[in-house]
């Protein structure tokens, strides 16, 4: 059993009580909510008699189903303007901060509340959305719920939990020019599977993930959940303080100085037992894509479709479906696979340094013919922060469409969305069936960097070939 | 909400692992401020693919299941999405438990919060029940939570296992957490007041 981890100390501080089932009560010290599974709860609150125990604890803002195009209310999806009108007024009669379309704050939720300062080390962070383990970035303990647990946390500011174990995922070297997070991320799910992190948190540690900048610890701790780990997090270092300094919910002034005590005193020490632990080297990761329908099915953009006699007999069934709903033969390289689409943004890769890395291959060259690309800022402080050094520029004039901030077509709730059996280079974080919005239309994940490099050539192609030597 | 000691009913199998929750309700379905209407939704992409496939149709669309109250699936069931539409949708199809290799965690709590049993089982075990089930797929079986199994018309038993949390909330009709979480004001208010970031570090 672990002990003395960042996840154990975070744990302890936040129990309220044990539950009649051996469950525990868990504080909630910061719930994100949105416009897709927050609806249900607070009609079911409002059906309990229940008002919101902790308002000041709430953040809300609208993301999943907000068009890229034009923004103008009303939207042209009348029940994409219901969630948000629903939203709006559940704010308003509960004393919610929103931060709504055109606040200068919008954006999707994973990528506004870090840049707001709102998620800090320690925290207990719940958000009605998988990919809320972003937050562990921070040195939080951060988790998707469903809208049941949306409403319990409304009511009482807590949640009935069963603690994790531990697995310390141990990156040891320097990732190479060309590879990112997104690659780290890819190749450890791809090494310990969809399903190999159920029942854990994940630790990210190492000299390798010391060196990653907040954003790119993001795009790590995102992908988590694809691992199968609810929860994925990094020790707070001198990295985590110099981001948060002067952030607008940050703590400032003397309470600056006991906050960075705080939160040191909350990582893993040297003393830390793990239940798990797996290493990994960096130096020896590609840049990595997806070939089938789970984050799980990747490899590097420099091997072939692996054939089934290299997949692991219970594996086998997952990869011929894979094989047939992709088209892709096994044995054929990667590389050179034709693309429709390219979109660069979401939760995962939709911050700033994304966007600069995927301009830097852009820049001086042009999307291929025939390719839609498009790029989605995370949020609209991403948006000014790029405009203001010129990405937008820099991607117009290579052909790619700059839209305004939200989920777009990570998960197609809004028009953006794959049609029939296009294919799509995104920077996002599923390629389930269907999850670009076709129910035939298909996903290989990569990093920024190199769907930039599949929008110009129209093909997967290695980015290390277009970044200077 | 009462206890809930196990149902009696048919079953429908969905074989295979790793089934998300954006294939058991597409995101499209989303768009929406109540779970009403979610039931006939279920599945839907999946169930197009199969129409016309040679396997025959989608095991939600097959007349004989029709009217199921428990799904039998593999390993890794309901990954990805948090969304609850998932088990939302499934239970306004009529599911009220799943028999399975494994969940997603995530998954599993939102169906514990909806009074929905996820029991386990080994390998071997999931799909020899699988297998009776697709041979004989309009036998009514009896499920039980205490103890976890699964019994068929002839006899045959299928022992299952259901997490002791869980199992006693369910039992005692204490599966929505809501009030239990309620009753601990004071308890919670002394967490609040030592948490550093909560109180000017």
């Amino acid at each position: 059993m672990s002990a003395g981890t960042l996840y154990d100390k975070v744990w302890d501080l936040h129990q309220v009580a044990e539950l009649p089932g051996g469950s525990t009560q868990l504080f909630i010290g910061l719930h994100l909510i949105h416009e897709v599974t927050s609806p249900q709860a607070f009609a079911a609150l409002k059906d309990l008699g229940l008002g919101v125990r902790h308002p000041e604890r709430t953040v809300a803002t609208v993301d999943h189903i907000v068009p890229t195009t034009s923004q103008a209310r009303p939207f042209a999806d009348l029940l994409a303007e219901e969630m948000l009108g629903t939203l709006e007024a559940n704010c308003a009669e509960h004393g919610i901060t929103l931060h709504g379309l055109g606040s200068g704050r919008q954006g999707i939720v994973h990528v506004i509340a870090p840049e707001l300062g709102l998620t800090q080390p320690g925290m207990t962070v719940a958000c009605g959305d998988s990919h809320t383990s972003t937050h562990g970035a921070f040195g939080a303990i951060a988790f998707g719920i469903g809208t049941s647990q949306v409403r319990d946390v409304l009511a009482s500011q807590s949640l009935s939990m069963g603690k994790l174990k531990v697995r310390r995922i141990w990156v040891d070297g320097q990732l190479q020019p060309g590879v990112y997070a997104k690659d780290l991320v890819l190749h450890v799910i791809r090494t310990l599977g969809v399903k190999g992190g159920v029942g854990y948190a994940y630790e990210f540690a190492g000299p390798a993930i010391d060196a990653l900048s907040m954003e790119e610890r993001m795009t790590l701790c995102n992908m988590a959940i694809e691992g199968g780990a609810r929860c994925g997090y990094v020790n707070p270092d001198a990295v985590t303080f110099t981001y948060l300094q002067g952030r607008p919910y940050a703590p400032s002034g003397e309470a600056w100085q006991r906050a960075v005590a705080w939160w040191s005193s909350l990582a893993s020490g040297p003393e830390a037992v793990f239940d798990d632990e797996v290493r990994f080297d960096a130096a020896s990761i590609a840049p990595t894509v997806t070939w089938g329908i789970t984050p799980g099915q990747g490899i590097g953009v420099d091997e072939a479709v692996p054939t089934l006699d290299h997949i692991a007999p219970d594996e086998r069934p997952l990869a011929e479906e894979a094989y047939r709903y992709m088209d892709l033969q096994p044995g054929a390289p990667i590389a050179g696979t034709p693309v429709d689409v390219c979109f660069i943004g979401s939760c995962t890769n939709g911050r700033l340094s994304d966007l600069q890395a995927a301009a830097a291959v852009a820049k001086g060259r042009h999307v291929a013919p025939g390719i839609k690309a498009f790029v989605v800022p995370g949020s609209e402080q991403v948006a000014a922060a790029a405009e203001a050094e010129g990405l937008d520029r820099i991607f117009q004039e290579a052909g790619f469409e700059w839209r305004e901030p939200g989920c777009s077509m990570c998960l197609a709730m809004n028009p953006d969305r794959l049609e029939g059996r296009q294919i799509s280079a995104s920077s996002s974080n599923r390629n389930f069936k269907g999850r670009q919005g076709s129910a035939t239309g298909r996903t290989l994940l990569m990093s920024p960097a190199m769907v930039a490099a599949a929008a110009i050539a129209g093909q997967v192609r290695d980015v290390r070939e277009l970044l200077p030597a | 909400m009462g206890p809930i000691t196990g149902l009696h009913g048919r079953a429908v199998v969905v074989a295979g692992d790793d089934i998300d929750t954006d294939r058991i309700i597409p995101a499209r379905f989303l768009k929406c401020v109540t779970f009403d209407g979610l039931g006939e939704q279920v599945f839907a992409d999946d169930r197009v693919e199969l129409a016309t496939a040679p396997t025959g149709p989608h095991p939600f669309d097959r007349p004989e299941v029709q009217g199921a109250s428990l799904l039998v699936v593999n390993r890794n069931f309901g990954c990805g999405s948090s969304r609850e539409h998932a088990p939302q949708a499934l239970m306004r199809w009529g599911i009220r438990a799943v028999v399975g290799e494994s969940f997603a965690e995530i998954f599993y709590g939102n169906c514990l919060a909806l009074g929905i049993p996820c029991f386990t089982a080994a390998h071997d075990v999931v799909l020899s029940l699988q297998a009776a089930l697709v041979a004989a797929p309009d036998q009514a079986l009896r499920v039980s939570l205490d103890p976890p199994a699964l019994e068929a018309p002839d006899g045959r038993l299928w022992e299952l296992d259901l997490q002791a949390g869980p199992r006693q909330m369910l039992l005692t009709g204490q599966w929505d957490a809501t009030s239990q979480l309620l009753a601990h004001g004071a308890h919670l208010e002394r967490t609040a007041g030592a948490l550093p970031y909560l109180n000017g570090f």
